[in-house]
């Protein structure tokens, strides 16, 4: 009997060319056109030839010189805040409802959570039909005696951006929903039972005992959130396209319309790295509040 | 503490509400999608005439048919790739322990916060250059490249969480690392394959500004891309419009209702890690 050979832990011996068709595509979509968008942004290219010149900071001093890219940007603020908030206050309230005793938790939950397989640009669609002039919405206001709030909601600059919101919270606040379901899940019934014990009401054990405890969680549902709505396309093309005048123009929507219908390249990417930078920001907030876990 | 109290009972009744309130987009979607051309009620008024014509209409007039079958073929093959690319790579990050594994993992991970947006005009030109705009190749990578991130964060938790014994007894037993991964490791992987499968699809069918880019005007339209110049077509049909919409969300739907268990703790719990 030989001893066998010493080799290499055996897990250690997983070939490398393992990792080439991920990293090649990765590579190729994701690193190298992002590496070359921050690049560009600092540039004059018209997209086709390879000839253009280093401009500096130009593309970026434009955008705050344009008054549809400020609103673009003042927009996608406005409706990424709106929308996490709103969103999320929503999906933890839905979650402790259907977290506790109600008997029909199971298809209530099934009900809610159903909007957020749909294709967002259906439900875009569904929302500029109830809120059309002869929509759904006005006709439920006169029917309850409210005629005189009716609204063209979408063709009216003041509430165009609040009705985009109203969609994309409709659609997303059962998967802001199911994401606290699960922290709410986690935590051992014990933990409540003794903090009842100790005489603390419902509230005060909501935010002295449950919220902490799903601190993970709300993290989390905040980044998904922020980062899904800064980059918000589908229900605003679908709505109103923009309109009216830039008044749901986001980001992405300028990006589209003068990257691609105007072949002002670099000053597209330079608005898509603005975006980033608030992308990034969120991020690195998002890290900085993870690093305060709590445990039991 | 496990008795239905009054306050139990009030939770519920307005929960049912709620439930109620967001289920009036789809019922208004699903009444209005049967109505009769001669019928002018509105969304929530469920006097008839109704008619199936609208779906003949939009299937025929929209071509769904044909983005319905481009739909399912790239959301399938992108799928397909991102579980076998996804899951190889993973495994070599999560099971090699050098800088450069850990390197990569993290450069993965920063794929998850970079907006598509910046590579997206850049990326455009290179696979105009490449002449991949417009093909059923082309779509996939973007497709692939896209949904790598999310992929390999889900797969690398969880092989770092799996017991390397089982595969450490195959290899002991003269299995290569190649026969140990195919034959031990990714039957092991199975559920969380089934969270990387629901995620992915329901991502790809639904996504709508990446095939605009790549596919509008070419006949291979994906269905989110075919329906937004059908309802430009058809401005002011919300019957038909709506037949459409109805039609091209039934998939997604259907599979949802089968498997809703499945879905909702693919959301929430990939998101756990």
């Amino acid at each position: 009997m030989t001893r066998p050979r010493r080799r290499r832990p055996l897990q250690q011996r997983v070939p490398l060319w393992f990792g080439i068709p991920a990293a090649a595509v990765f590579v190729f979509i994701i690193i190298v056109p992002s590496v070359q968008g921050i690049a560009l942004s600092f540039t004059d290219w018209n997209g086709i030839t390879d000839d253009f010149g280093f401009v500096g900071f130009e593309n970026f001093i434009r955008i705050f010189r344009d008054p549809r890219a400020i609103a673009a940007l003042q927009n996608t603020l406005v409706l990424a805040l709106t929308v996490t908030v709103v969103q999320n206050l929503i999906g933890l309230l839905l979650a402790l409802g259907v977290n506790g005793r109600v008997r029909s938790r199971h298809i209530l939950r099934v009900v809610f959570f159903t909007p957020v397989v749909l294709t967002p640009l259906v439900a875009g669609y569904i929302w500029g039909y109830l809120l059309s002039p002869r929509g759904t919405v006005n006709q439920a206001l006169e029917a309850i005696g409210l005629g005189f709030l009716k609204q063209t909601w979408l063709g009216d600059p003041r509430f165009a951006l609040a009705c985009v919101c109203v969609a994309i919270i409709w659609q997303f606040a059962g998967y802001s929903m199911v994401i606290y379901l699960a922290g709410l899940q986690a935590i051992p019934v014990e933990i409540n039972e003794a903090a009842v014990l100790d005489g603390a009401g419902p509230v005060r054990r909501l935010i002295s005992v449950t919220l902490p405890l799903i601190n993970g969680a709300i993290v989390i549902n905040l980044l998904l959130t922020l980062i899904g709505s800064l980059g918000q396309f589908d229900q605003v093309m679908a709505m109103t396209g923009g309109g009216p005048g830039n008044a749901t123009q986001t980001i992405s929507t300028s990006i589209f319309r003068i990257g691609f219908a105007s072949g002002d390249y670099p000053y597209g990417i330079a608005l898509a790295v603005v975006m980033t930078i608030f992308v990034a920001g969120a991020a690195a907030i998002q890290y900085r509040l993870t690093s305060r876990k709590v445990d039991f | 503490m496990h008795r239905y109290t009054w306050r139990t009972g009030t939770v519920e009744v307005l929960l049912i509400g709620a439930a109620l309130l967001t289920l009036v987009p789809i019922v208004g979607l699903v009444n209005v999608a049967f109505k009769a051309p001669s019928n002018l009620s509105t969304a929530l008024d469920f006097a008839g005439p109704y008619t199936l014509d609208n779906f003949a209409t939009a299937w025929v007039d929209g071509m769904l048919g044909a983005a319905l079958i481009n739909s399912a073929l790239i959301t399938s093959i992108s799928v397909a790739l991102l579980v076998v690319f996804g899951s190889m790579v993973s495994y070599l990050i999560s099971r090699r322990t050098a800088g450069w594994s850990k390197g990569a993992y993290t450069l993965f991970l920063a794929g998850l916060v970079i907006p598509g947006q910046l590579s997206l005009l850049p990326l455009y030109q290179t696979m105009v250059d490449v002449r991949l705009v417009g093909t059923l190749p082309g779509i996939i990578l973007v497709n692939v490249g896209a949904g790598l991130p999310f992929t390999v964060f889900l797969f690398t938790t969880f092989l770092r969480d799996l017991p390397r014994d089982y595969e450490e007894a195959a290899m002991i037993d003269g299995a290569g690392p190649v026969r140990a991964f195919t034959t031990v490791v990714f039957p092991l992987l199975r559920p969380i394959v089934g969270t990387v499968v629901i995620l992915n699809a329901i991502a790809i069918w639904n996504s709508f500004f990446v095939p605009l880019l790549y596919l509008a005007g070419t006949g291979l339209e994906t269905v989110p891309v075919r329906l937004y110049g059908f309802v430009g077509q058809y401005t002011s049909n919300w019957p038909v419009i709506f037949a459409g919409l109805i039609i091209t969300i039934l998939p997604v739907l259907v599979v949802f209702f089968f498997l809703q268990r499945s879905v909702m703790q693919g959301f929430s719990g990939g998101v756990k890690g």
